[in-house]
C-alpha cells in the first residue's frame, strides 16, 4: 500500500511572526491526508499553529556535484560581509 | 457514599475512553503506516488524557484511598462500565476505524451536550475534550470514506467490518439507573435524544462511502452494566498486567 504512497515535505510555522521551516517528509494519498498526517506526526507536542506541505516531487532541488561552481566562490569574499564600517555610537541593534 | 449516581455517571463516561484508548494503544508500532501508527496513538493518548480528569473527579468524590490510577487499574471486570462496542479487537485496519468512527460520532454528539450540564467540572472537561475529539471524528470519518469508496478490497473490508460492529452501536444510546438519575438533576446527558441524528449522520456518511447500512434490528448490550464480551478479560489481563503484578508501582 504505502509504495503508492507518494513523498511530501512538510513546513511548520513555530508561532506566528516566525516563518515556516522545513520539518520533514511522509507519505500521504494526496494533500488532504498529507496534512492530517503532518499533524499528527509533526506537530503533536505543541509545535506549530500553521502547516504547509507540498509533494516532493514539485521541489527543484540543486545537484551537490555542482557545489563547487554554485557556492565555493562565495568563500574567500570577506567584503561581501557589511564588516568594514564603523558604526557610529547611536546607531543600535545593527 | 454520598454521590454514587454522579460517581457511577462518571464512570460510564470515562471508561469508553479508557479501553478505546487502551484498544488503540495497543497499535503503537503495529500501525499499517508510520503515519497512522502514529494517528491512532495520538488518539488514544487523547483519550487517557481525558480519562485522567475524570478519574482525578471521581476520585475525590470516592475518598478514602481511591486515586485515579486505582480506578484504572484495580477493578474487576464486572466494575467497568464502558459499551462493548470499545472493547472489540482490532482484527485489522478497517475494524480499527469502523470502530472510532462508530464512536466518535457518538462522543461528539455527547460532548455537545455534556458541556450544558449543571456540573461545572464535567463542562470544564467537556469542553476541553470536545475539540480533540473533532479531530477523532474528521479522521475516522476521512479514513471511512476513503476505503469505503476506494478499491474494492477495501470496500470489502470496510463492509464487513461495519455489518460485524453495527450491533454494538445501539447499547451507546441505552440510559443506566445512574445515568437516569444525573439526567434528572440536570447534570448527565439524556444520550437517548441523540440516537436519531446519530443514525443519521452514520448512514449519510456510510452511504456516501458506498457502505450498504446492515438492516438487522438485533442489537448486543451489557457493557453499561458490566457483562462484557470475551474479549473484555484478555485486554484487562495486558493492562492491568503491571498494578497486578508489582502492586502500587509507580513510574
Amino acid at each position: 500500500m504505502k509504495k503508492n504512497w507518494p513523498l511530501w515535505e512538510v513546513f511548520v510555522r513555530s508561532k506566528n511572526g516566525l516563518e515556516h521551516r522545513h520539518f520533514g517528509s511522509l507519505h500521504a494519498a494526496d494533500e488532504a491526508m498529507a496534512l492530517e498526517n503532518a499533524r499528527d506526526v509533526y506537530t503533536r507536542r505543541n509545535e506549530g499553529v500553521s502547516i504547509w506541505v507540498v509533494e516532493s516531487r514539485h521541489i527543484t532541488a540543486s545537484n551537490p556535484e555542482n557545489n563547487g561552481e554554485l557556492f565555493e566562490p562565495a568563500q574567500d569574499k570577506v567584503y561581501r560581509h557589511p564588516t568594514f564600517y564603523d558604526l557610529p555610537d547611536d546607531v543600535k541593534h545593527m | 457514599m454520598k454521590n454514587e449516581n454522579l460517581y457511577n455517571y462518571i464512570l460510564g463516561i470515562a471508561d469508553n475512553n479508557l479501553i478505546l484508548g487502551q484498544r488503540l494503544g495497543e497499535l503503537c508500532g503495529h500501525g499499517p503506516s508510520l503515519e497512522t501508527d502514529i494517528a491512532c496513538t495520538n488518539i488514544s493518548l487523547d483519550l487517557l488524557g481525558q480519562v485522567r480528569s475524570y478519574y482525578q473527579y471521581a476520585s475525590k468524590l470516592k475518598g478514602d484511598n481511591v486515586t485515579e490510577d486505582s480506578i484504572a487499574f484495580l477493578r474487576k471486570e464486572k466494575e467497568y462500565v464502558n459499551v462493548l462496542l470499545v472493547e472489540q479487537p482490532n482484527t485489522d485496519f478497517a475494524y480499527t476505524i469502523v470502530r472510532q468512527f462508530l464512536f466518535d460520532i457518538y462522543n461528539n454528539l455527547f460532548l455537545e451536550e455534556l458541556q450544558k450540564s449543571h456540573d461545572i467540572t464535567l463542562v470544564a472537561i467537556a469542553k476541553k475534550s470536545i475539540k480533540e475529539v473533532s479531530y477523532h471524528r474528521r479522521f475516522s470519518s476521512d479514513w471511512v470514506k476513503r476505503l469505503g469508496d476506494g478499491t474494492k478490497e477495501s470496500n470489502l473490508k470496510v463492509q464487513e467490518a461495519v455489518d460485524n460492529l453495527w450491533t454494538y452501536t445501539d447499547e451507546l444510546f441505552h440510559l443506566t439507573d445512574a445515568d437516569k438519575a444525573m439526567v434528572k438533576e440536570g447534570i448527565g446527558v439524556d444520550v437517548t435524544v441523540l440516537k436519531s441524528k446519530y443514525y443519521k449522520i452514520v448512514n449519510t456518511l456510510l452511504t456516501e462511502a458506498n457502505i450498504v447500512i446492515p438492516d438487522s434490528k438485533w442489537f448486543q448490550k451489557g457493557g453499561k452494566e458490566g457483562i462484557h464480551t470475551e474479549h473484555m478479560g484478555y485486554l484487562l489481563n495486558d493492562m492491568q498486567f503491571m498494578q497486578r503484578t508489582y502492586p502500587n508501582m509507580e513510574w
